[in-house]
């Protein structure tokens, strides 16, 4: 706001002013900033990291600790207690959550779209990228479209039409819906890379003799590999999070469920306790956070390529 | 198929991107690469084109449908495409109070979520743009409410608003000073005074907003930081000549560069944040004035069984957003034809 009536006194005021003392708008600005700044930052890394570390530390106390004292910000080492990770990660038989299947499900599903959302996705990438076909443009448009789609509208249509077929229920059903959802940003991300692989290389390789299958094979791809990674990385973070569908399909079936599905059922319950939920939220946050600190730089870029519903 | 490929290829107005000089001689290799090129492309993008028409295209198609018949979960076995078509589904919607506050919740809900989120993305963006030591843990550190799971997202949220045992009430009331704990997810709406007047909020909904906000801010953060690298240094350097402040630098300079990202990111988030189902199910199951359209509409598939209400109220919810966002692109559109 002040920005603007002090703009038409601009030109003049600086030569002027600064001499005269340290404060001019200019370093008080400065000053100021460099303050807010840090405090900016300190707040941000409060508001991420702090919900993280709240759910460690109750999981690794016992309920009527927390209830006793629920304002503790730190618990030492020699206070823990592991007993809520038993319960949680115990099979069902054995009194606990069975939250070991619900890993294997969702590690199943995860790397199931993976592996066939590449297969489908990078011949097509390929081919919207370098090869001009018939209705090219068209094609680019209808799966930008579906990228933009609204899950909750598709919801519907698919939770009756598999009802109807008979295999809501399956973890087939589950990821063929996982991987059409999911292949048209993958085409999309996966394209644009190709799009910075300089054409040339492929020329030479074809006047070498190549065919379009061994260019695609021994020249794009190896290339492409960096953007391939990040993309499995971004589809597999979708799938192991992904928690509408896996409620509408797989609810009736206990032994299918996946870890999100798993974790919100528990919730519902009135006999399990807070810890040990907090001690299913580490398990599955874990594998998602060891995956994205070790691979930072590729998943940033696929988050960048193609962002993810939600 | 063939023969359309040919014809395209033959065309002459549109210039092949590799057609520079050797025209005539090449001409009928060239012409027969583009056609085995034409097939090769319709062979490999066929999978994933089958994928989309089948499960996605085909769907939306049949939800229209839908819509208009009176199906349920338990007669689904007869109903068929050529049902007893009705309007009976949208006059239920639009004679209903309850959709339209439903309606009016949802856009409060993604206007000021996606106004938030972009905003504190902002923010973060400029705060971190100068390096410093650890600046790479600080960033990788704002990504992760955007990676978690979004259950245990919303867990670690529900636990520490907590009326009983959570942090956030324990410390509100010991340090801020608050009279009794509040059920930041369960109250519709509270009194909040501030400077002696007693302002009522919906707590609720400001607590799933805040946490809309919390979550995808990332989002912004990430695309803000990636143009404000490519901003040219010159740019600010000769303002700083110039004697512009930090904030006029800021309001003259940058903010005009980032304009287009900010734009984008609006539409983004916003259709996301209008279709968005796990947050506020997750957080308050669609209490406490929170139900929004996309929870209304899963409740009526899953309790009711009502697949044509949910159908219909899908659609509905799918065509307010393509109207809002149709404008908000024809008004952006025009403005950068001014500008």
């Amino acid at each position: 706001m002040s920005t603007t009536l002090e703009q038409d006194r601009r030109p003049a005021a600086p030569p002027s002013r600064a001499p005269r003392s340290g404060w001019t708008r200019d370093s008080v600005e400065r000053r100021v900033l460099a303050v807010l700044r840090w405090l900016v930052i300190a707040f941000l890394l409060l508001v991420t990291i702090f919900p993280f570390y709240y759910t460690v530390m109750l999981s690794v106390r016992s309920l009527d600790q927390v209830v006793q004292d629920p304002g503790a910000l730190f618990v030492p080492p020699t206070e823990w207690v592991m007993d809520s990770y038993r319960s949680v990660l115990a099979s069902s038989a054995a009194g606990g959550q069975g939250f070991l299947s619900f890993m294997r499900n969702s590690a199943v599903i995860a790397f199931a779209t993976v592996a066939l959302t590449l297969l489908v996705s990078l011949p097509g990438a390929y081919a919207v990228s370098r090869l001009e076909f018939f209705g090219r443009r068209q094609i680019s448009g209808l799966f930008l479209a579906v990228y933009l789609f609204p899950s909750i509208l598709l919801a519907v249509p698919l939770f009756v039409f598999f009802t109807r077929i008979g295999l809501r229920g399956s973890l087939v059903g589950l990821l063929i819906v996982y991987v059409s959802q999911i292949v048209a940003v993958s085409i999309y991300m996966l394209r644009n890379y190709f799009n910075t692989i300089p054409v040339s290389l492929e020329e030479a390789a074809a006047i070498d003799g190549c065919s379009r299958l061994g260019v695609m094979r021994r020249v794009s791809l190896p290339l492409a590999m960096p953007a391939i990674m990040s993309n499995a990385l971004f589809v597999f973070m979708i799938a192991w999070n992904e928690f509408l569908f896996a409620l509408l399909f797989l609810i009736e079936e206990r032994d299918r469920w996946t870890v999100s599905l798993g974790l919100s059922q528990l919730a519902g319950s009135i006999e399990i306790p807070t810890t040990v939920l907090m001690a299913g939220s580490v398990i599955i946050t874990l594998p998602i956070i060891i995956i994205f600190f070790a691979t930072e730089r590729l998943l940033t870029e696929g988050l960048t390529a193609g962002a993810e519903k939600g | 198929m063939s023969q359309r490929a040919d014809a395209s290829g033959a065309a002459p107005p549109v210039p092949a991107p590799d057609g520079e000089k050797p025209r005539t001689a090449a001409r009928p290799r060239r012409g027969r690469q583009r056609r085995a090129d034409a097939r090769a492309g319709l062979v490999l993008i066929a999978p994933t084109f089958i994928i989309v028409v089948v499960m996605v295209v085909l769907p939306i198609l049949w939800t229209f449908s839908m819509a208009f018949q009176r199906i349920r979960l338990i007669n689904l076995r007869r109903a068929g495409i050529f049902g007893d078509y009705s309007l009976a589904n949208f006059r239920g919607i639009f004679t209903s109070e309850s959709f339209w506050t439903s309606m009016w919740t949802t856009l409060v809900y993604s206007v000021l979520g996606t106004a938030s989120a972009i905003g504190l993305g902002l923010i973060a963006a400029l705060a971190l743009r100068k390096a410093f030591r650890g600046r790479t843990f600080v960033r990788a550190a704002m990504l992760l409410p955007y990676v978690t799971p979004v259950v245990a997202a919303t867990f670690a949220w529900s636990t520490m608003l907590n009326p009983q045992f959570g942090i956030v009430n324990y410390w509100g009331q010991r340090v801020l000073g608050w009279d009794e704990p509040i059920a930041f997810l369960s109250q519709a709406s509270g009194e909040l005074s501030l400077f002696g007047l007693q302002i009522s909020v919906p707590t609720a909904l400001l607590t799933v907003i805040a946490f809309e906000a919390w979550r995808s801010f990332p989002f912004a953060f990430l695309f803000l930081t990636a143009r404000l690298q490519a901003v040219p240094g010159t740019l600010e350097e000769a303002a700083h000549v110039d004697g512009a402040t930090p904030t006029q630098r800021f309001a003259h300079v940058l903010l005009p560069q980032l304009l287009p990202t900010i734009a984008v990111l609006s539409v983004l988030r916003f259709i996301w944040t209008f279709n968005s189902f796990d947050d506020i199910y997750l957080l308050t199951g669609g209490g406490a004035g929170t139900e929004v359209v996309s929870v209304r509409v899963f409740n009526a598939l899953t309790a009711r069984g009502d697949i044509g209400a949910a159908s219909a109220q899908a659609l509905v919810l799918a065509l307010i957003l393509a109207i809002l966002v149709g404008v908000y692109l024809r008004r952006f559109r025009t403005q950068e034809e001014v500008a």
